[in-house]
């Protein structure tokens, strides 16, 4: 076991080795002149040279990543300007570090993405339980179709319905503008109310179809039949036997999806306004502004990553079959 | 949100993976197409799914008869002393102009619309016919051949499926010159796209390989080309259809997120996702703007997604059979 795991951890600092890497050369070699880039729209020649001078663009590109690298474990210097220990990049557009300008906003996105996953796991794997126990009645049938519609709803799409309808048809929610939530809880709770759901529904859907039909499969199994021949109760049985190995391959996929989300939700953060990662990230690709967008590429890949990771541990810890195999 | 477009399609292949049909008969195109026709439900999807296509493929007879072209502006259209409303309720919809126009610039919406679904039509099924061909070629090499070319294909599809595909997208889109916008975006959706359809291929290739009638084949002196082409395939054809299937509507919504996210097609081409993205800041005085394109958007992905699913539970049962 301890073994699996510290295998495990070497190949995720592998894997992320590779994703620097591949960022990067993506970054820094594809673009025609970083350099360029990174100043923005406004920018002088003379601005230009020093960036050029300040990141070591002239230097072989080995040596560029090293320096990157090493400013992620003990930070760097970027002419002047110190950029402290996980240095991630320097925004020459807002002078910030972009680590800085990332745990401002990290908690934002964070609050939008416990608040979809409790959502949808709650509306998700009920809503498909209920499915599989009913299977075949009309209930299963509208919640099957609805879960069908619900997957093909761009969050988009559904997030400018809501606000029309919500905000400015019918006005039972002010427009949206995240305050902090000892604050106001109310506010707090009306400004994120729409992005969970926004997010929570395709997810919801997706949950609801393979609830269902894992709980059908395990209903099908020898050793459900066993148990009813022993003379326990339907209820008892979906508890003890029928729900572990239905929801097992569910946290498989609820750990990457979670994580996945940790990284900012682009769409949903700017159509409402809210200012975590997810709405950065958007603004910095309208203003082009590359150290940022290479930052939150990174910092997503970070969380799949780890994402995976402990979703394997967690299966392992779930599944006694993985174990016996192990 | 981002990580969803990619994700939530991911998801819902997923799905299909598990109970993958390795090697039942394979199911008749036949036995497909009579279910389609005589489900309701399914033949609806099918002809939105033909109009949108048609819409597609004879953009320019359409604009004709409808008099405006999709980059024509009409400034009578709309009222310049309010900012550039369209005249008229719900958002100039006349005879003139069967969906009216965009606010601003008073750019024909039914133009667009059609102009549009030829953007997304070539763009969705390019990616999908690329990453069909690069995950069966590369799935089928993997659990055929294993030993070092397995190690070398799965590594890559693990490096690639750990990637949070959308923002990777724009972020590769971003760095990237303008250039040709169309072909970067099958690029780019096809690279992050084929390992989910590879991993599948892979599986039951490496069940079927083992099978008898592989072995037989082998035994009556039939090359591996011959084995791979001929044998296994046709078994395959099953998850393949089903898969593809599946992809295209995930196909579309990436295309019109990106977009949406002004890193796909980019303007005066018209797209739908990006016609969404320009209705944003209009949409509490114009919501016609954005729900037109929004509707044509989910429709064309909710036709894809019904007529998918139905598809996949005939193969299933063809493969329980």
């Amino acid at each position: 076991m301890m073994r699996y795991v510290i295998g495990r951890l070497g190949g995720v600092v592998v894997i992320l080795l590779a994703v620097c890497l591949f960022t990067y050369l993506i970054f820094f070699k594809l673009s025609p002149d970083p350099a360029v880039m990174i100043c923005g729209k406004t920018c002088t020649p003379e601005r230009i040279d020093s960036i050029r001078d300040v990141l070591g663009l002239n230097q072989p590109i080995l040596t560029q990543f090293w320096e990157f690298l090493q400013g992620i474990f003990v930070g760097r210097e970027y002419g002047t300007v110190h950029c402290p220990a996980p240095c991630l990049g320097y925004s020459f557009q807002t002078n910030e570090s972009v680590w800085a300008m990332i745990t401002a906003r990290l908690p934002v996105s964070v609050t939008v993405a416990v608040g979809a996953a409790v959502l949808w796991l709650l509306a998700g794997v009920i809503g498909g339980l209920i499915s599989a126990i009913k299977q075949g009645t009309w209930w299963d049938r509208t919640a099957m179709a609805l879960a069908l519609g619900g997957v093909s709803v761009p969050n988009y799409v559904l997030a400018l319905v809501l606000q029309y309808v919500l905000v400015v048809k019918l006005q039972v929610l002010p427009f949206p503008s995240a305050p902090a939530f000892a604050d106001n809880p109310v506010l707090w709770f009306e400004a994120y109310i729409m992005p969970w759901t926004v997010l929570a529904v395709g997810y919801a859907c997706l949950y609801a179809r393979l609830t269902r039909s894992n709980v059908i499969d395990t209903l099908s199994e020898n050793y459900f039949r066993t148990a009813r021949a022993k003379g326990l109760s339907r209820p008892l049985i979906l508890r003890r036997h029928a729900l572990r190995p239905a929801l097992t391959p569910i946290t498989t996929i609820f750990g990457m999806d979670f994580a996945g989300l940790l990284g900012g939700a682009l769409i949903t953060e700017t159509v409402f306004g809210l200012n975590g990662i997810g709405k950065m990230a958007a603004d910095s690709i309208a203003k082009n502004d590359q150290p940022v967008i290479m930052a939150v590429t990174l910092l997503a890949a970070f969380f799949v990553v780890i994402g995976n990771v402990v979703v394997d541990l967690v299966y392992i810890a779930l599944d006694p079959r993985v174990r016996v195999t192990q | 949100m981002t990580a969803t477009i990619g994700g939530t399609s991911t998801a819902l292949v997923e799905e299909v993976g598990t109970p993958a049909p390795a090697g039942g008969p394979p199911t008749s195109t036949r036995r497909i197409l009579t279910t389609i026709t005589r489900d309701k439900g399914a033949l609806a999807c099918v002809l939105f799914l033909a109009i949108v296509v048609l819409m597609a493929v004879a953009a320019p007879l359409i604009t004709k008869l409808s008099g405006w072209g999709p980059y024509q502006f009409d400034s009578a259209a709309i009222n310049s002393d309010l900012g550039g409303v369209p005249h008229g309720a719900l958002g100039g919809i006349s005879g003139k102009h069967w969906f009216g126009v965009e606010p601003q610039n008073g750019r024909d919406i039914f133009a667009r619309i059609v102009y549009g679904a030829r953007v997304s039509i070539t763009i969705s099924l390019s990616a999908t016919l690329l990453t069909g061909v690069l995950g069966v070629v590369l799935g089928m090499l993997a659990g055929f051949y294993r030993g070092w070319v397995d190690q070398v294909i799965s590594r890559l599809m693990d490096f690639l499926m750990a990637f949070p595909a959308l923002i990777f997208m724009i972020a590769i889109l971003s760095s990237l010159p303008a250039g040709n916008r169309p072909v970067l975006l099958v690029v780019v959706i096809s690279a992050f796209g084929w390992p989910y359809l590879a991993r599948v291929i892979r599986g039951q290739t490496m069940t079927l390989a083992n099978r008898e009638f592989v072995e037989a084949a082998r035994a009556s002196g039939a090359k591996d080309v011959q084995v791979v082409f001929r044998e296994i395939l046709p078994n395959l054809r099953g998850s393949i259809i089903v898969m593809t299937t599946l992809a295209i509507p995930g196909y579309i919504g990436t295309e019109a997120g990106l977009s949406f996210l002004g890193v796909g097609v980019s303007p005066p081409t018209a797209s739908w996702g990006q016609m969404i993205s320009s209705s944003v800041s209009w949409y509490s005085v114009d919501p016609m703007f954005f729900a037109i394109p929004g509707a044509f958007l989910f429709l064309t992905v909710l036709s894809l997604t019904v007529l998918g699913d139905k598809i996949r539970s005939v193969v299933d049962q063809g493969a329980a059979a």
